[in-house]
């Protein structure tokens, strides 16, 4: 399979990955490698497991069964390696998770501060970096119940920039926004996969994934369906599965 | 007036005195509660002020017929009321312990104080040492060792509430992080203890931990008398304050602990900068009332021989140069003065956290 071949070097490997909630095998011998600077779009229908499996990359899930080696280091139960690979690994959620008794700038300093053990101005300098990048330099000391979804998203993205992260996990970054703020969210992350950004997306905006992705990943039931390039895998798709979800999402 | 003018639709929510009589129920009511405040309000005023007997040595005038409260009594005792059978000569203790105190929790209460971590860790960290150190004694620094028996009084309860509320938050939290444990020895050790603390009265804690206590320590070290009701009341507390705690935990969304975790920060850390801030402010209320509750509940002491506060006012209305028709009442008013007043300052101060917090 051509178009599941690794690029030289691999950000994240997933070698034979099974995981179960209780009795429900909810990842089904799951195997993708994510090439450094790779921009992967993870789709399908909903419980199909995507987010599960994106969870799984920076362990906020375990599994119980395969490989799992982000940037080098294989995901186990061990919490030291789990640490490590948070470090490099930022996530960005459906729910944007922003800490809500702090500042948009505490919440970008928490991080910088706590675990990479930066001086306060240090840390500072480096969201208030992030945060202009984000088109938020004015709201460095709101809260975030002040801001809207969508900039509230772009603080969660400046939030996981903050740490200097090789790999950046979306888990559906624009499901929770009302229509018109779909667009600003979208455009910072294109504008971080221009960069070179290695980023792994569950999302169903199918026009985001044309424009960005390497590879489009479609899942349904555990398993990875298909895996193709997106001129190919929206044009001429090749399993059933894949073409019924398409026919329901691209209307 | 204008603006009443301008939203006649809203002039009976505005205008107080239109409420009171906008419906025959209300106009009733109305009657009914004023009816009842000219009935109780002449007595009462009559009593505890008009009548009262402000300034006397003993308790003759406070005898004479038609004589109101005895104020005089209350004001002759309060030294006994504060300091139970503290020695006369060594009061001065008491007072600088009080006074440093007031001044550290006033400077860590208010928000807008300069340095009050340093405040805080003045006041959890040194301050119990140096009072205890101070009310105890040390003869290596020249002060008389003052048993803990025979502290009593406003003393006794503010020792055991201080150190019920100093044990209870932080071991509450610890015991409500550990109930939500994922180690199931951590898990069931904490909800064996908190069901346990909740399903025995405190009384039952209480004498407890005064015959139980002695079993633990080794046998040169005989405990005072103090020491297992103090143990006693921070274990009780605790449980309460756990399941509190608890309560704020699991309101927390799962979110924010897996946005921490994302960021690389570990449990202790996740706890502390994310969860516990959150938490806690969620449940100020809840707090307030099992330290209010924690507070009162101090009184419980005198049954396993503590003289604190209620139990010393309840002794000096025996004194004999003291008695008369109106002593009981008089001291029993000045106890539910002296609690009241301190739990409506906890009530206040909660509700101003309340405010500054969810505005």
């Amino acid at each position: 399979m051509s178009e599941n071949s690794p690029p030289q070097d691999a950000a994240v490997e997933i070698d034979g990955l099974d995981k179960w909630y209780g009795d429900f095998h909810v990842l089904r011998d799951i195997n993708l490698v994510v090439g450094k600077g790779e921009r992967i779009v993870v789709c399908g229908p909903s419980g199909s497991g995507k987010s599960t499996l994106i969870r799984c990359i920076n362990g906020l899930e375990e599994h119980q069964h395969g490989r799992l080696v982000v940037n080098g280091i294989e995901l186990r139960r061990d919490p030291a390696a789990i640490d490590k690979v948070r470090r490099n690994v930022g996530m960005v959620f459906q729910h944007f998770n922003l800490f809500s008794h702090l500042t948009v700038l505490e919440n970008c300093t928490l991080a910088p501060m706590h675990v990479r053990k930066l001086p306060k101005a240090e840390a500072e300098d480096l969201a208030r970096r992030y945060l202009a990048r984000v088109r938020l330099a004015e709201q460095v000391n709101k809260y975030p119940a002040q801001l809207s979804g969508g900039e509230q998203q772009r603080v969660a993205i400046a939030r996981a920039l903050c740490m200097s992260p090789s790999i950046m996990l979306f888990d559906e970054p624009t499901s929770a926004l009302d229509p018109e703020m779909v667009t600003e969210v979208l455009d910072t992350i294109v504008g971080l996969a221009e960069d070179g950004m290695t980023m792994v997306c569950v999302t169903h905006e199918m026009g985001f994934a044309r424009q960005v992705a390497d590879r489009v990943v479609f899942m349904d039931d555990g398993e990875i369906v298909e895996i193709d390039r997106p001129e190919a895998f929206f044009t001429a798709p090749r399993h059933e599965r894949t073409k019924l979800f398409l026919s329901r999402i691209l209307r | 007036m204008s603006a009443l003018a301008e939203r006649p639709r809203f002039a009976a929510r505005i205008d107080p005195l239109r409420r009171l009589f906008a419906s025959p129920a209300s106009v009733l009511l109305t009657i009914g509660c004023l009816a009842l405040l000219v009935w109780v309000l002449p007595d009462l005023l009559r009593f505890f002020v008009f009548d009262a007997v402000w300034t006397a040595n003993d308790g003759l005038a406070c005898r004479a017929p038609g004589a109101g409260a005895c104020w005089a009594f209350v004001a002759h005792k309060l030294p006994y009321f504060t300091y139970g059978a503290y020695p006369l000569a060594q009061r001065w203790r008491v007072d600088i312990v009080f006074g440093i105190g007031a001044a550290l929790l006033g400077w860590v209460l208010i928000p807008r104080a300069p340095a009050r971590k340093f405040g805080g860790g003045l006041l959890l960290l040194v301050y119990p040492i140096f009072a205890f150190v101070l009310l105890e004694g040390a003869p290596a620094l020249g002060l008389v060792r003052v048993s803990s028996d025979l502290w009593g009084g406003i003393l006794a309860t503010f020792v055991v509430a201080a150190f019920g509320i100093f044990v209870s938050l932080p071991f509450g939290i610890l015991l409500a992080l550990g109930r939500r444990s994922n180690l199931p020895v951590l898990r069931l050790a904490s909800i064996a203890f908190i069901e346990f603390m909740r399903g025995v009265p405190m009384i039952a804690v209480l004498f407890m931990a005064a015959t139980m206590l002695p079993l633990f320590l080794p046998g040169w070290l005989t405990p005072d008398r103090l020491l297992p009701p103090l143990v006693g009341v921070a274990l009780f507390a605790s449980a309460y304050m756990a399941e509190v705690v608890r309560g704020g935990l699991q309101a927390l969304p799962k979110g924010q602990s897996e946005a921490a975790q994302a960021l690389g920060l570990r449990f202790w850390a996740r706890q502390r900068l994310v969860i516990l801030p959150q938490a806690l402010r969620l449940v100020i209320p809840a707090i307030a009332n099992t330290v209010i509750g924690l507070f009162k509940d101090t009184t419980l002491v005198a049954t396993v021989g503590i003289f604190d506060f209620l139990r010393s006012v309840d002794s000096a209305r025996l004194d004999p140069h003291w008695a008369g028709p109106t002593i009981t009442t008089t001291a029993y008013s000045f106890a539910a003065i002296f609690y009241f007043v301190c739990c409506f300052g906890m009530s206040r101060y909660s509700y101003y956290l309340e405010s500054r917090w969810h505005p």
